[in-house]
């Protein structure tokens, strides 16, 4: 007898339903408003820690959802977003300088169904409130710095082999070599081949000019390096802030996305993920008159800055000690109540401060805030993109000992600053500056909004379907009405499964392709009428309405899946999660609406006589 | 053994006539008015606040004139305690602190704090790539499917498909164009599922035909593509019907800022599924199909035997 499926096809059909409900149920138990501590050294936190940040929120009259402490990581759940924000704001001034409170939202997913491994599906940023940067990293100014180096590399190489120069010189992006004589060029040639590989030298017409370039290999280590050094440098950043589940990511070769969910501040987000201010330390030139400097007559050796009151100030041009080689950095308040830095130097650096604070006791220092601000400019029509060094002289104090590994800086505004000037010396500088070419931010009201709004929707269409399929193909409507059914649980699941991100153009797709999974079922049965229109026996045409639907199905999914692969390759964010779920909805929709329906028809019809289909 | 019911190619000239104005005046409306573009494309601020109660824009227009935005544009969204602000990306400002300002503008006549809803901020640059990347999108995915469908059908049929595409496309574009609807990112990815939806019903009918092509012992290309057409007709109405029924959920209660995208779906499925039928099939006749394109040089669709 026809229509008969064969025990292991149904049992395939029946284990995915099992497994996709499963994998499914997670999201029926949504998220928890949570608070997440951790420490933000490698020393972990300990249960008497715990123990005693438990007692602190009680006594702060918040209830308690859960409370969980595992591998060193609080995890705190609240029943609402407001006593979460309590929570947060509470431990932030309460746990001391080493740990990092974060805002999460924990699912909230029972023990036995974690057990299996299943999870929630991931929600974008549009759903669940945050903000979205895409960094463009100046690669410019990357290989400009790099030119710099080697400008100081040249002349400090050709000093100690004494080679003598009459001057280098940075010129169109080469560096210009011209010696004292001739004589010189060949140990010069052979001094670059041997210490600056990277370089591209050319000897010109004048035998006393060389032209060193950065090779173009080199270029590209440069910019790799530069976005691979800023992807650590964010991570850093955006750890010290705070935020749980944080994205940072490559996208293209020179940009960096910066997913930060729930934060809601977001200029200190922006300030201090853009900002590229560390701290130099230099030492005061007092011999030479200043006004003299600032008329046009700087004298060797030195450079004019300003102080932040607008003074003119001549430091040496030896820099001392830089921002890189500060380890550690914390903020607070000095003995005169004023905001303070205190700085942890590595040992070149502090070597180096300390040999030179001994030989100038008595002198004054000045301490360089340095910072690259960017503005937009239209030059011809074009909008062109200006990264302004700004470099202002914070503080000059006289030297009265001698410094060694740590010492403290002050001058800054407010502590607000100085506590951002701690975390930016941390987290280490960015080896190029940045810029924020897009910004997306959602609002925690509007993220929820959109849930309800998406999942309304998703119902109100849902049911509706149901109703025309049932109506219109009776039995094997409420067929395919079950197929349908298990074809958005098979979607949930598979979307889990994979931890793919679920945003609202996502919730679309799916929407979409309720729409279009009916279309299988449909082709199939009109197929079916066809066929029983024109004389065939209930059993034959079931089998053959299911045979020739089956290769128009195909086609016509396969030119739909075609498309949406396109819309994911080329796509970007919102184009990206339409395109996830249109493609595994269509996937799914292939084995529910071909294969699930099909059984639930053998069951009923199969393998018996019949008289009449309910179609 | 068909009752031919309805002559769809008898009208092919009066489609023809219909479906070239169409094209003339989206065509045009494109010219002269172009698209209504959103910050994804041009760059630019757009920051959507909510106000307690019904905001009101004028006093809004002029805070935001008095803190130096110039070129704004102030709207409500949706509701009228919702408010959208777009702002032109300005020269000499630093781009990333400019939302920050709105919203402190915003704050400035409102007795309570104004609920940052969403901020987008897009830089010129990014725009342009984006509509780059869009346009080639689209492209290559026509170009896939040229391929696809000569391969599968036949080259005859590939140009057809292709052409009901375009006409696709080009009168969903001029709609938004000519009633000045926002073309954003997801409208985007609308028309591009438009293609997708259209090729779907376009697919199903070549299928058919081919089919019919292949097997009927009738006469004439035209006769044969008839009984295609109407043999298709419950399944083609039927599957636009209950997708038109779930965009039109989306459109209405899925909120604002899917509202353009399932706009541009429902018209897309409009278009799309009239012109499965009165373009697509159609040019494939007007390209003098006939048995011999589809007579198969190996026995195709055996391996499918059996199954499902």
């Amino acid at each position: 007898m026809q229509n008969r499926f064969p025990f292991w096809k149904n049992l395939l059909i029946l284990v995915t339903l099992f497994i996709g409900i499963i994998y499914a149920l997670p999201n029926l138990f949504g998220n928890d408003p949570s608070v997440q501590v951790s420490s933000s050294t490698t020393t972990k936190l300990e249960q008497a820690k715990a123990d005693e940040i438990e007692k602190r929120l009680k006594s702060a009259g918040l209830t308690l959802k859960s409370f969980e402490f595992s591998d060193g990581n609080i995890l705190a759940r609240f029943n609402d977003t407001d006593e979460q924000l309590k929570a947060a704001d509470l431990l932030r001034e309460s746990v001391g300088n080493n740990t990092t409170v974060a805002l999460n939202l924990a699912p909230a997913t029972p023990e036995w169904l974690r057990s299996f491994g299943a999870s929630p599906m991931y929600l974008g940023l549009d759903l669940r409130g945050g903000v979205h940067f895409l960094l463009q990293v100046d690669m410019d100014a990357a290989i400009k710095q790099a030119e710099d180096r080697y400008y100081n590399d040249i002349r400090s190489g050709f000093r100690a082999a004494k080679i003598r120069y009459q001057s280098v010189s940075k010129e169109n992006g080469s560096i210009k070599i011209k010696l004292k004589t001739e004589k010189s060029a060949f140990a010069s040639l052979e001094l670059l081949a041997k210490d600056f590989r990277e370089l591209k030298v050319t000897e010109t017409e004048d035998p006393t000019v060389i032209l060193a370039k950065i090779s173009e290999n080199e270029q590209k280590e440069i910019k790799k390096f530069a976005l691979a050094q800023n992807m650590t440098t964010l991570r850093n950043r955006v750890n010290e802030i705070g935020v749980a589940e944080p994205v940072i990511q490559q996208q293209g070769d020179s940009r960096i996305v910066v997913q930060l969910p729930g934060v809601q501040d977001t200029t200190r987000a922006k300030e201090i993920l853009g900002t590229t201010a560390t701290l130099e330390y230099r030492l005061v030139d007092v011999e030479n008159d200043v006004q003299r400097a600032v008329n046009g007559r700087i004298p060797v050796g030195t450079r004019l800055f300003y102080e932040k009151d607008g003074n003119p100030i001549l430091l040496k041009r030896r820099v001392i000690v830089t921002g890189d080689q500060i380890v550690d950095a914390s903020s607070g308040i000095d003995q005169n109540g004023s905001a303070a830095v205190f700085i942890t130097l590595n040992g070149i650096g502090a070597k180096k401060m300390g040999k030179m604070t001994q030989k100038n006791i008595g002198k004054p220092m000045a301490v360089v805030f340095i910072e690259y601000k960017s503005t937009t400019k239209t030059v011809n029509g074009q909008k062109v993109r200006r990264k302004e060094k700004v470099e202002k002289v914070i503080s000059v104090a006289t030297i009265r000992d001698t410094f060694s590994k740590r010492f403290q800086t002050t001058g800054l505004d407010s502590p607000q600053d100085a506590r951002n000037l701690a975390l930016l010396l941390r987290a280490g500088a960015l080896a190029a500056p940045v810029d924020i070419v897009e910004e997306r931010t959602v609002g925690p009201s509007l993220g929820q909004d959109n849930i309800d709004k998406g999942l309304m929707s998703v119902v109100v269409g849902f049911v509706l379907v149901l109703v025309l399929m049932a109506v219109y193909y009776k039995a094997f409507g409420l067929i395919a009405n079950v197929a349908l059914g298990f074809n958005l649980i098979v979607i949930v699941a598979v979307l889990s499964l994979l931890q793919a991100t679920l945003t609202l153009p996502g919730i679309a797709g799916i929407v979409l392709t309720v729409g279009m999974a009916v279309d299988a079922n449909v082709l199939i049965f009109e197929r079916i009428k066809e066929e029983i229109k024109i004389g065939n026996t209930p059993q034959s045409s079931v089998f053959i309405g299911y045979e020739k639907a089956f290769v128009t199905i195909l086609d016509a999914n396969i030119t739909t899946l075609l498309v949406a692969l396109v819309l994911f390759g080329f796509g970007t964010g919102p184009v990206k999660g339409f395109a996830i779920t249109l493609s595994i909805g269509i996937l799914v929709s292939l084995f529910t609406a071909i294969w699930g329906t099909r059984m639930l028809v053998n069951w009923m019809y199969g393998n018996r006589h019949i008289e009449k289909l309910s179609i | 053994m068909f009752k031919q019911e309805i002559d769809f190619l008898g009208k092919r000239k009066l489609a023809l006539i219909l479906s070239s104005v169409l094209i003339i005046v989206s065509i045009a409306s494109l010219a002269i008015n172009g698209l209504k573009l959103g910050i994804d494309f041009t760059g630019g601020t757009l920051v959507e606040v909510g106000y307690k109660q019904s905001a009101d824009l004028n006093v809004l227009r002029k805070d935001l004139a008095e803190a130096g935005f110039g070129d704004t544009t102030v709207q409500n969204f949706g509701t009228t305690k919702d408010v959208l602000i777009r702002i032109k990306p300005q020269d000499g400002v630093s781009n990333a602190q400019l939302s920050d300002k709105v919203l402190d503008a915003a704050n400035k006549s409102s007795t309570e704090a104004v609920d940052k809803r969403r901020v987008e901020f897009v830089g010129p640059q990014v725009g342009d790539e984006l509509a780059e990347d869009g346009g080639l999108a689209m492209l290559y995915s026509m170009f896939g499917i040229l391929i696809y469908v000569a391969w599968r059908f036949e080259y005859k049929f590939s140009l057809g498909s292709v052409a009901a595409l375009f006409h696709d496309v080009i009168i969903t574009l001029g709609v938004f164009s000519l009633f000045q609807m926002e073309f954003d990112l997801t409208v985007l990815a609308a028309v591009l599922a438009v293609i997708g939806y259209s090729l779907n019903d376009t697919i199903v009918v070549y299928d058919r035909i081919r089919e019919n092509f292949r097997t009927l012992r009738q006469d004439g290309s035209e006769n044969i593509m008839n009984i295609s057409l109407n043999q298709t007709l419950s399944r083609t109405l039927m599957t636009s019907i209950t997708t038109a029924i779930v965009l039109i959920a989306l459109a209405f209660l899925g909120g604002e800022i899917i509202h353009n995208f399932a706009i541009a779906l429902l018209i897309g499925v409009g278009i799309g599924t009239y012109s499965s039928i009165y373009v697509a099939s159609p040019i494939v006749l007007a390209l003098g199909i006939s048995k011999e394109d589809l007579m198969l040089p190996i026995k195709e669709g055996e391996e499918f035997d059996g199954m499902p």
